[in-house]
């Protein structure tokens, strides 16, 4: 490393340690992703959905977010968002194994149901885009109790055609909300690709219609979208409203465990999406300024390993929910 | 204590809690400048400022969903939906979000959610604003249902389900709006949900019914005590949860049931209440449980002698007792 | 001469005020001209006119509120002469349209009154004003051996015949109000709700282990013999055969074994029983009665039993002591003018809890008088409601059966029961030591402590052994 190269990361005001968290985050978003997987495939876990591909963008803006401030409501695919936010790998694994201890729901979810009120995380549901709303009327709550904060909402592109995405994207545009409406583009809704998907070239252009800026940003580069988040976070605590940032990734793998995508995709197109997988050119990025070194780097690795190998064999050992405890909390006990 | 009309007192109790609670906020379309197109929520725009009564665009998914998410963050508002035949786009946020958030979330977030929205026909509201929905609500656990049939009810529930955790639907006729009037308790006045109301003591039938059919009821009932006939009136008010205990001590009383309502008959409210009657009281029943609804057609028509047709009348009614007292 | 009237102008609108008028009287009007303002609570409006003419008369004037409908105004139509009498308004406003409500069974009901409606409605969506399920087929089919639940389940509990009761139902149908209203007592039957037989019948059992025998006697009400109906049958209490399997005989339930369950029952789960007892030396009473029964029995042609001796020291003592002569009343109690003593009668249905009223003003004679007029109808299946209601407080004389110890159950909502025991003769230590022979029996009261403390029912059980101690030839019968 040359000393007139600017680091780009220290630009952005992000210090060694920060990045290198980002990364441990990717990384256990990865790894828990990974041995989900296994899991499933072993007849373990019967249900599971991944962020295999869109660690980096998750990464960016969660790190953009303050999680000691700011609420999240998430969709299914923010493994690495929630991690941020504070949730563990022992929390993940409970759900995916639906254990009672499970934090998210008792084990009454499926896996990437996310809650967490400890954690500053809306409990999200099936139906897709419902939470849309919900961080808008988060955000308006806040406005009207004159808290300073921001309310983050994630969705896919598939998502971004329901309704609830575009009156809340309206909603939040008329009242000028502190929303950041962040549409991970990973060109897959299921099995339908982007060109059936969507009739606009791209999905930051809808913000538009609502009156606020959008922008669409590679979901490969996680400082970019570091920034986009910094920047969007700043304009909407100075009241200046919300920001859809489209995030260009690749989901890596099928929709869920119980897709087969070898229906509507081919194996070159994914290789070569996994070529430019955030967590590759994120670990390049960082071995270049010098942050990664082969032996952190291996260290690393390790330290991720044991703590997806603990909280494997921790929610494998815990115990399910009792079933009288259906009947609970339909309403306030 | 004032005699008031129910939509003053559906005011009231809106004006009295917003000035309690400051996590309480009205949303919804027309409810601030003009006050809502019925004028419910004259006035409160002026007192309590365009944050607290906001003026939503046109979108009932998102009127219900923001005020989801608010209420998760710790508010209390209160949606209104223009007309209850609007809330169609909003069933997703309301079935799938907020009946289901305390239990999804094994009660770690909750939804204090309160929806008002005008039902209800006879006024010449066509298939599109005369329609009764509760049928499809009062079906989902994690949800509540009233419906008042008196100003100082309406004040009550309005305000009891401001304070619930959970969400309430809060379903007031729009033909009580200015029919109604009647004393009216000032301040504090709280009526429980889940309980309902024994109107009348009587000794031959008993009449079960809710909402304007409620009115329609006691009017009929003057006039068969001329005849000799003695009723004994529930009113439920509550539709979800129902008031088990007293729909079967009801039935107990004289054995004769009918059930009254403005739904349509099939799925409707009344099913559910004969089918806890037949469960909890089956030796004491001295005829079949009679239900007196309106037809199994998608909504009431527009031009009047076939929205005559659809509604009940206190002369329909009063056939229908006689007939069951007579068996 | 054509009416306007005032319109309903919004779907919750339900009067109007005027506003200005815009045509005066004697001004021409043309069709769908502005006659007036109107303001309502939702909308300010201007009135057309319906009708082409000369405005006659105005009715409401400016600033009066009116309902919706009310006339507002008269316009005399074009080619009409003044005067001409007034036309109703429009057609549909006219009133006296008759809701037909019609009620059909879901079958049709073929031959009923016109005023049931439309048959062959099976399958057809709900008509309004429609109340499905009162069903027409007892119409056609009086009864027809069919009773409604409720009707069952009371003449069941009440041990009534319905062959004996009139329908004022639909069709003659027996209705639950028929059967409420027809009495408890049928062909003698002594079932009184309230009193029951069912303190005495339940300790009879206790004590001997036996049943009552239920004999198929004529002349008692609960036999179903031969020649009855069907209808008859339904309505009598008996529940059937004994079944036996591997594991033993199953009893069917009687009505009057039901009755004694529920009303045991609900006397031990609502009054919190406690219980005394006191040993009294009936050597005195015991020498006066075999001094003087057989002439007693020649006189009056009853026997002189010693329950009326008990009874009369038991009416004395309540007089002393009133609170005991009292019932629980929810939110007081309630202190018994009347002395009114329910006894327990043996009889063949071992129902009779018969009650001799106003016992504090009869004699012993009178007393005996009493229990065996009232045992002898009871037996006979004679008793009348009156008979069987209003005690006020129970005295058994389980010592017919030997017992010397029993714990009655308080017949509900009196307040206290007493049994008075077998008089046995034992050896007893006196005054100065010595020991004799001495007939004693034991006197044993259950009492509701909700309104009666030990130091009351003590004192009430002391003066009883009082009096009873006091019994001596010189005690008069009459």
């Amino acid at each position: 490393m040359t000393e007139e190269t600017s680091v780009r990361h220290h630009e952005l005001g992000l210090s060694d340690e920060e990045v290198l968290d980002m990364y441990r985050t990717m990384l256990l978003a990865r790894a828990l992703d990974e041995r989900m997987w296994l899991l499933n495939r072993a007849g373990k876990l019967p249900f599971i959905v991944s962020c295999k591909g869109q660690e980096g963008a998750q990464a960016g803006i969660a790190f953009a977010l303050d999680n000691t401030r700011d609420f999240i409501a998430p969709y299914y695919r923010d493994l690495a968002v929630v991690l941020r936010f504070g949730q563990t790998a022992r929390d993940v694994m409970l759900s995916g194994y639906a254990r009672r201890e499970d934090p998210n729901s008792g084990g009454r979810q499926m896996p990437g149901h996310f809650g967490s009120r400890e954690h500053r995380i809306l409990s999200g549901s099936s139906p897709v885009a419902t939470q849309i709303p919900h961080a808008v009327g988060l955000a308006l709550a806040a406005k009207i109790r004159g808290e300073r904060l921001v309310a983050y909402t994630s969705f896919g592109e598939g998502s971004s055609n329901q309704g609830d995405f575009h009156e809340a994207c309206n909603f939040a545009g008329v009242h000028k909300l502190p929303v950041i409406f962040f549409c991970e583009n990973n060109y897959y809704a299921i099995s339908v690709p982007l060109a059936r998907q969507v009739a606009c070239e791209r999905l930051a252009d809808r913000a538009s219609g609502y009156g606020f800026p959008g922008i669409t940003v590679d979901g490969n580069d996680v400082l970019a979208i570091y920034k986009a988040g910094r920047d969007a976070i700043e304009r909407a605590l100075d009241g200046g409203g919300p920001t859809l940032i489209e995030a260009l990734t690749y989901r890596i793998n099928p929709h869920s465990s119980d897709d087969d995508d070898r229906a509507y995709r081919s194996r070159e197109e994914v290789d070569l999406a996994k070529q430019k997988d955030a967590l590759v050119v994120f670990a390049e990025y960082l071995r270049q300024v010098g942050v990664l070194t082969a032996s952190s780097e291996a260290q690393l690795i390790q330290e991720v390993t044991t703590e997806v190998d603990d909280a494997t064999a921790y929610a494998e050992a815990a115990l399910s929910p009792d079933p009288a405890d259906a009947m609970k909390f339909v309403y306030a006990p | 204590m004032a005699i008031k009309l129910y939509i003053d007192a559906i005011r009231d109790a809106l004006q009295y809690e917003m000035r309690r609670d400051e996590s309480i906020f009205v949303l919804g379309e027309d409810v601030g400048v003009r006050g809502g197109v019925f004028r419910v929520t004259q006035g409160l725009i002026e007192e309590f400022g365009e944050a607290r009564v906001i003026d939503a665009p046109l979108a009932e998914s998102a009127i219900v969903g923001v005020a989801i998410g608010a209420a998760a963050y710790g508010m209390r508002p209160v949606a209104e939906i223009q007309f209850a035949d609007f809330i169609l786009p909003a069933v997703n946020q309301i079935i799938s979000e907020a009946a289901k958030m305390r239990y999804r979330s094994n009660n770690d977030w909750s939804c204090p959610l309160v929806i008002r929205a005008p039902f209800g026909g006879g006024v010449h509201g066509a298939l599109y604003h005369s329609q009764s929905l509760e049928a499809l609500f009062y079906h989902v656990p994690g949800l509540k249902v009233v419906i008042p049939s008196t100003a100082a009810d309406a004040k009550g529930l309005l305000i009891a389900a401001m304070r619930d955790p959970d969400p309430v639907l809060f379903f007031e006729h729009k033909g009580l709006y200015r029919l109604v009037k009647d004393d009216v308790p000032d301040g504090e006045h709280v009526v429980p949900i889940g309980k309902a109301a024994l109107r009348r003591e009587g000794t031959d039938i008993t009449v079960i019914t809710y909402g304007l059919m409620a009115h329609y009821v006691l009017e009929a009932v003057k006039d068969l005590e001329q005849e000799g006939i003695s009723a004994h009136v529930l009113d439920l008010r509550s539709i979800l949860p129902l008031d088990r205990d007293a729909i079967v001590a009801a039935a107990r009383q004289t054995g004769k049931v009918l059930i009254v309502h403005e739904d349509n008959k099939t799925g409707g409210v009344g099913a559910e209440v004969s089918a806890i009657i037949a469960e909890e009281a089956l030796f004491d029943l001295d005829a079949p449980i009679a239900r007196l609804c309106g037809p199994d057609i998608p909504a009431m028509p527009f031009n009047a002698p076939q929205e005559k047709f659809y509604m009940l009348s206190p002369a329909k009614i009063a056939e229908a007792m006689r007939q069951l007292a007579a068996f | 001469m054509a009416q306007v009237k005032m319109p309903k102008l919004g779907e919750s609108v339900t009067e109007g005020t005027m506003g200005r008028w815009l045509k005066q009287v004697g001004d021409a009007v043309g069709k769908y001209e502005a006659l007036a303002e109107v303001v309502t609570d939702k909308v300010n409006a201007e009135i057309p006119s319906d009708y082409v003419g000369i405005l006659a008369e105005i009715l409401v004037g400016e600033g009066e509120t009116v309902a919706v409908g009310v006339p507002i105004a008269i316009i005399r139509e074009a080619g009409e002469e003044p005067g001409t009498a007034e036309t109703p308004g429009t057609l549909g406003e006219a009133a006296g349209t008759r809701d037909a409500a019609h009620v059909t069974s879901p079958q049709g009901a073929p031959g009923a009154p016109s005023a049931v409606g439309a048959a062959g409605q099976a399958g057809a969506p709900g008509r309004p004003g429609v109340a499905n399920g009162v069903v027409s087929e007892t119409e056609r089919n009086p009864n027809g051996g069919r009773f409604s639940p409720a009707v069952l389940r009371l003449a069941q509990e009440r041990g009534l015949n319905l062959a004996h009761i009139k329908g004022t139902g639909l069709g003659g149908r027996i209705t639950r109000k028929d059967v409420l209203a027809s009495g408890l007592v049928q062909q003698g039957t002594a079932s009184d709700d309230r009193g029951g037989a069912s303190a005495y019948a339940v300790e009879a059992e206790l004590v001997t282990g036996r049943h009552a025998p239920v004999e198929s006697n004529p002349s008692s009400s609960m036999a179903a013999g031969a020649g009855t109906s069907p209808a008859e049958r339904s309505g009598r209490s008996v529940a059937g055969a004994d079944v036996t399997d591997a594991e033993g005989t199953r009893i069917p339930l009687t009505a009057v074994r039901k009755t004694i369950a529920r009303r045991m029952l609900e006397s031990k789960q609502t009054a919190p029983h406690a219980w005394m007892m006191v040993e009294v030396d009936a050597t005195s009473l015991v020498r006066l009665r075999e001094r003087q029964k057989a002439a007693f029995k020649a006189k009056e042609g009853i026997d002189l039993t010693f329950l009326p001796f008990f009874i009369k020291a038991t009416v004395e003592a309540l007089k002393e002591f009133p609170i005991v002569n009292s019932q629980w009343a929810g939110d007081h109690i309630l202190q018994r003018r009347e002395v009114n003593i329910s006894i327990a009668v043996a009889t063949p249905d071992a129902l009779a809890v018969p009650v001799i009223h106003h016992a504090d003003t009869k004699s012993i004679y009178g007393l005996a008088s009493a229990i065996a007029d009232l045992a002898q109808r009871a037996r006979a299946g004679r008793l009348t409601l009156d008979d069987v209601q209003g005690g006020t407080f129970t005295v058994n004389n389980t010592g017919a059966f030997g017992s010397i110890l029993s714990q009655p159950i308080i017949n509900a909502p009196q307040a206290a029961i007493l049994s008075v025991e077998a008089i046995v003769r034992r050896p007893m230590v006196q005054a100065d030591d010595s020991i004799a022979i001495r007939s004693m029996v034991n006197v044993c009261m259950s009492l509701d402590h909700r309104i009666l403390d030990g130091w009351v029912a003590g004192q009430f059980m002391k003066a009883i052994k009082r009096i009873v101690e006091g019994y001596n030839e010189q005690t008069p019968l009459y």
